[in-house]
């Protein structure tokens, strides 16, 4: 009989601390099914974020690095340079990785550096309580753009998948969404895609994650899945952005 | 033993080569350029890998990550730059990672200029950025000096799981002298780090992490840091006695500013005045108690640092109020003169200036 779902080894079995209706712990468990099925566990190291999922290192059943909030492509540039045989991904929130440390992503996938990132675009920031993020939709109440953002002072919301797409050291980016089965499914061939990508040596590739924040979002969880599913995929089209032969 | 001119910059980086380095990751800036330009030159002939990082955040990251990672790795910079690198050495102390960081200082504050300093003692010694840990710190006074203790931070690093700072100027980087190289360390010989993060085959994942929510688990994080300081203060503390065996008076100084000093205890000796000199050598640990050893003969102390005076704070510390301590110092990239350092000298002879802790400046 064929094994259908199961456990996932790769994950180490502790409660996740995510809130209900929160799509972090859905892309944890994408992530780590999909290190199981290329049997990789062993050879993966994962760099854990500054964000809600800092504990990620709890999470995942293999070596893990918790880097300072923004760093984690350095982090994961250091180790990849070492163990250079190794899967090195990062798993990185929009605060973390698209304002704090926009230098380090954008150095990272310019350099080409074979590593994954996993970005997590849930348009506030969750952890520090639903603060504006630089992917916080235009007109979006956060507690920091109490009347909306607004363009005027804060921009436009960053769209760090068309961004780093252009760049010639990147090999594969992809947006995806986690709000329906088959979305979810379209997700996880991304994911395997992306370590794909690595394991052949080729280059940095990165998969964008719409994610929910219900807590900070002040939604229900299925009002929250259908913001992302149907108000994020506006301004965030998912799509595969760049795939190198 | 193999015998060559270098310059001081030139002498960390073999040093740090010979010691087993293969990592750096750095980012331009004087007084330091040699560092990365010699690595980039010659770490691929060993194998391994230079890296010019998009910036000093960056570099110190990355150096996290492949210390993490179980390397011997090293970053060098000047003042400004390390003043970014402070985050990231606060998270390598905090996670118990063994790195080299070379400071060869410039004057500052802000961009200050791109003369020798020696204004970062404090950031160095005292902790630089947040939360309550330390940084080992040697300070090298000769080029021969640069290399040795070069090649033993990263003995030193191993060992205490700690990240080691030289602390230089850029004097001690750019000046020229004859080094004695020691041979490489033996790559296979090095102690495994049954703790890096490199794949978790047949063992249980390793974790390489600063976070403790917990208050009383961050308390004891933060006690167990405190006693390897302490066995650091124990073992690791070293300063070089010069003349002091009869010395009625000390002068206090590391670095370029303790080359110099030499020079104006000789000049005092010819006049007859018995003075000697106390060059820490170990910054962080300081060498308190070889300091209060010297204490039975010795009246009084003068400190002479490239600052507005920072060590002579740690001296007085060491001194615990038993001996009047003046200070002489030049700052902003002016270095102290002999002749200077000379009237400084007769001036604490005579009892002067000490009341106001500075003689000249
Ligand atoms: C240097 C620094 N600045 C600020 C913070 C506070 N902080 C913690 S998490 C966070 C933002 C997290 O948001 P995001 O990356 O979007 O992740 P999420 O929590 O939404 O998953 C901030 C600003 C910090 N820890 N370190
Ligand atoms: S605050 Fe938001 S992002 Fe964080 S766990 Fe809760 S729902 Fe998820």
């Amino acid at each position: 009989m064929k094994l259908t779902a199961a456990y996932p080894e790769s994950l180490t079995g502790k409660e996740f601390h995510y809130c209900p209706g929160c799509t972090h712990g859905l892309i944890h468990r994408l992530i780590a099914e999909v290190i199981d099925e290329l049997e990789i566990r062993e050879k993966t190291i994962g760099v854990a974020p500054v964000g809600c999922a800092v504990l990620a290192y709890e999470y995942f059943n293999l070596d893990m690095q918790e880097a300072s909030h923004g760093r984690a492509p350095a982090v994961a540039t250091g180790i990849k340079r070492v163990h250079p045989d190794r899967v090195v991904f990062t798993y990185q929130g929009d605060g973390d990785l698209a304002s704090i440390g926009t230098a380090e992503i954008i150095h990272a996938a310019n350099r080409g550096e074979k590593i994954s990132v996993f970005f997590i675009n849930n348009a506030v920031y969750g952890m520090t309580g639903g603060q504006m993020a630089p992917t916080t939709l235009t007109g979006q109440r956060t507690t920091t753009s109490p009347l909306g953002r607004s363009v005027e002072s804060s921009g436009y919301p960053l769209k760090i998948s068309e961004l780093l797409s252009i760049l010639e050291g990147s090999v594969f980016i992809a947006r995806v969404s986690v709000h329906n089965p088959a979305h979810i499914m379209k997700a996880k061939r991304a994911v395997k895609t992306s370590f794909q990508y690595q394991l052949d040596g080729k280059g940095f590739s990165l998969v964008e994650f719409l994610s929910t924040c219900p807590t900070n979002w002040g939604m229900k969880p299925v009002e929250a899945l259908r913001f992302a599913g149907e108000e994020m995929t506006k301004y965030f089209p998912p799509g595969t952005y760049k795939e190198v032969e | 033993m193999e015998k060559r001119l270098m310059k001081g910059n030139e002498a960390i980086a073999e040093a740090a080569i010979r010691a087993g380095c293969r990592y750096f990751f750095g980012y331009p800036i004087t007084p330091q350029n040699e560092i990365p330009e010699y690595m980039a030159l010659h770490l691929p002939q060993y194998g391994g890998v230079f890296l010019q990082a998009e910036s000093e955040v960056s570099a110190i990251n990355m150096v996290y990550g492949a210390a993490g990672a179980g390397a011997r790795v090293m970053t060098s910079s000047s003042s400004p730059g390390i003043s970014l690198k402070m985050e990231g050495i606060s998270y390598i102390a905090a996670a118990e990672l063994p790195c080299v960081i070379v400071n060869m200082m410039r004057g500052g504050p802000g961009l200050g200029g791109i003369q020798p300093s020696q204004a970062d003692y404090f950031q160095a010694v005292k902790g630089g950025g947040h939360g309550d840990y330390h940084m080992t710190v040697l300070a090298p006074a000769s080029v021969q000096e640069a290399f040795d203790l070069t090649m033993e931070a990263f003995e030193i690093a191993d060992y205490y799981r700690n990240p080691v700072m030289i602390l230089g100027d850029g004097v001690i980087g750019q000046m020229m002298e004859g080094v004695v190289l020691r041979e490489p360390v033996k790559l296979e010989e090095l102690k495994e780090k049954e703790w890096a993060t490199d794949g978790a085959v047949n063992r249980e994942p390793n974790i390489i992490n600063s976070l403790f929510l917990d208050a009383v688990k961050l308390e004891e994080h933060n006690l167990k840091l405190k006693a390897k300081y302490d066995l650091m203060r124990e073992r690791e503390a070293r300063a070089e006695l010069y003349k002091m065996d009869d010395a009625e008076y000390a002068v206090v100084a590391y670095g370029t500013s303790a080359r110099i000093s030499r020079s104006a205890v000789d000049e005092a000796r010819k006049k007859g005045i018995r003075v000697g000199l106390i060059r820490p050598v170990s910054l962080f640990p300081f060498p308190e108690k070889i300091i209060r050893s010297t204490i039975a003969k010795t009246r009084t102390y003068l400190v002479v640092e490239m600052s507005l005076g920072q060590m002579i704070e740690d001296l007085k510390l060491a001194l615990n109020g038993k001996r009047p301590v003046c200070f002489y110092g030049r700052t902003g990239g002016i270095l102290p003169l002999v002749d200077e350092i000379l009237e400084s000298i007769e001036l604490m002879r005579r009892g002067e200036g000490i009341e106001a802790d500075c003689c000249l400046s």
